[in-house]
């Protein structure tokens, strides 16, 4: 059974549709990378997925399985974050809100969980830094394990290495491969066609509604023909 | 790596050195001076009025700073100035229906609200600043231009209602820039029941707000109703600033807000410490502010933020002498 069902999802922002009639569906240890421009109604996707922005018709169908474990989202770096004042552990730990339940505070357990994401993506030995001052790779690595607290089935993915560098990129891209391999369902938006493509096992296009969905060698086909 | 980096010259230390080194001296010279001035302010600790305005201000100082860290975090640090200013006008508009004619057919209505008038204050900065969360989440209109026009026009409004209902008089001046003697009974009472409100809920749902200051959509997608936690920031900014504006001014009541948030962020860089720093710095303020404001006669309000004015710079040196930023 798939993980995350879209069924003819269609979101409107103020009027206007921003993606129309999308269907797909991500399934136990899936790589998914949605492409398209600016504007094409790709990260609306992602929040359509999360549940941040409602429907106008369509359905999202999140399957039990995801519903006890939640979704991990690395969002869009903002503003706010660039000087916000946090260290490294108190990110990572504000992944675990979804586990919290009626709960106030995090437990061992949680506490435990968050440690392991910390050692997962090797960023326990500067738990105490600060935030602002890790480089934007480095910053990454925080918020993918934020993510990673909060999920052990289904990643979501915005734009991971935008302002990262070559090299740093290739590190990320590895990452997350690895994370794939470990079980770990992974969706990313993305306009950067290259890397992202070389692990992914789907690819979705979008152009406000969907203009291709299949399997990456599929993709490449498609490609070739419509230019 | 961090060693090399502690070990560089900073001139900011020196004179970091040199400023403690000033104050001890003054210290010392100034001994009996100092003593002289705390026993003053420990007399007037014993009239009533003072006491009120103590106990009132430090919960109101405690409030401000818990709002002020995530409100500055979050971008949101000139609402506190745009509420106070509305306070301002809706406290004139409360005050001035108390002379509407009798033969008015709102008359009950305006005899009720002028008899209550901080309460009216309190419902409209409150509904006030549910409205600019809302304008500010939405990107089509300038949040910091709606607030601006929002602020001096209530101010307009308020000044040109006391100048017509009772003259321009004294009255606008502590308005303006707060009184001491301005703490009754009630409010002291309703200070402290405040502080104790704004505390527990920091307290209590602090990972949660944690996350939705840091990065409001995460928290969304983790099934945290940030909508709510921000309805719950701009009610409590709301009334902590009503509460406030009395005492410190219209003019100066944001500065409580923003001051020691700021101050703190100086210094520390993880959010536990900043927000415990904030609350410390602010307090103190405060409390050294109304000593200054009582042993030398100043207007309390402008004590406060002065002191505050003081602490910031001391932590930005603070700051940089420790290479923080």
């Amino acid at each position: 059974m798939a993980l995350i069902r879209l069924n003819n999802a269609t979101v409107s922002y103020e009027g206007d549709l921003a993606a129309e009639n999308v269907s797909f569906s991500v399934e136990k240890g899936d790589y998914l990378v949605i492409l398209g421009e600016n504007g094409s109604g790709k990260s609306t996707v992602m929040k359509a997925m999360l549940g941040l922005v409602k429907l106008k018709s369509g359905e999202v169908i999140h399957s039990d399985g995801l519903k006890k474990n939640g979704v991990g989202y690395l969002p869009q770096q903002t503003r706010i974050q660039r000087d916000f004042p946090a260290s490294v552990e108190e990110v990572v730990q504000s992944g675990v809100v979804n586990r919290l339940g009626r709960r106030l505070f995090p437990g061992r357990e949680e506490k435990q969980r968050a440690r392991q994401q910390m050692e997962r993506l090797e960023i326990w030995e500067m738990r105490k830094r600060p935030y602002r001052a890790l480089s934007g790779g480095q910053q990454q690595r925080v918020l993918l394990a934020r993510a990673l607290c909060a999920t052990d089935s289904l990643l979501l993915l915005d734009e991971p290495v935008t302002g990262l560098d070559p090299e740093t990129t290739a590190e990320m891209y590895e990452i997350i491969r690895n994370i794939n391999r470990q079980g770990v369902a992974i969706v990313t938006v993305s306009h950067d066609v290259g890397q992202a493509l070389r692990d992914a096992k789907h690819v979705l296009v979008m152009e406000r509604t969907v203009r291709f969905y299949g399997e990456t060698e599929a993709y490449e086909a498609w490609r070739r023909e419509n230019g | 790596m961090d060693k090399a980096q502690k070990r560089r010259f900073r001139p900011e230390g020196l004179l970091l050195g040199a400023l403690a080194l000033l104050a001890a001296v003054l210290c010392i010279v100034y001994f009996r001076q100092i003593a002289q001035a705390v026993g003053l302010f420990a007399d007037y600790l014993s009239r009533g009025f003072i006491r009120r305005a103590l106990v009132a201000g430090l919960s109101v100082s405690l409030c401000a700073a818990l709002l002020g860290v995530c409100l500055v975090l979050k971008r949101y640090s000139m609402i506190g100035d745009g509420l106070s200013h509305v306070g301002f006008g809706a406290l004139a508009v409360a005050m001035s229906l108390g002379y509407v004619a009798q033969s008015s057919p709102f008359y009950g209505l305006c005899r009720g609200i002028s008899a209550h008038p901080v309460a009216f204050t309190t419902v409209v900065v409150m509904v006030l600043a549910i409205l600019l969360l809302r304008i500010n989440g939405s990107s089509r209109i300038k949040g910091d231009a709606a607030i601006a026009l929002l602020s001096t026009g209530a101010l307009a409004l308020g000044v040109i209602v006391i100048s017509t209902t009772e003259g321009m008089n004294i009255d606008i001046s502590n308005y303006m820039f707060g009184s001491i003697l301005s703490v009754g009974k009630g409010d002291v009472w309703f200070a402290l029941g405040m502080c104790a409100v704004v505390a527990a809920a920091f307290v209590l749902s602090y990972p949660r707000l944690f996350a939705v200051t840091f990065d409001e959509t995460f928290a969304r997608s983790g099934g945290v109703p940030a909508g709510a936690y921000n309805l719950l920031l701009a009610v409590l900014t709301a009334v902590t600033v009503v509460m406030g504006m009395r005492l410190m001014g219209t003019m100066l009541i944001s500065s409580l807000i923003i001051f020691p948030a700021l101050t703190a962020m100086r210094v520390f860089s993880r959010f536990r410490q900043v927000v415990i720093c904030a609350a410390v710095v602010s307090t103190v303020c405060f409390l050294v502010g109304l000593m200054l404001s009582c042993v030398y006669s100043l207007p309390t309000g402008a004590a406060v933020v002065g002191v505050n004015v003081l602490a910031f710079g001391l932590f930005t040196l603070i700051g940089r002498a420790r290479g923080a930023r």
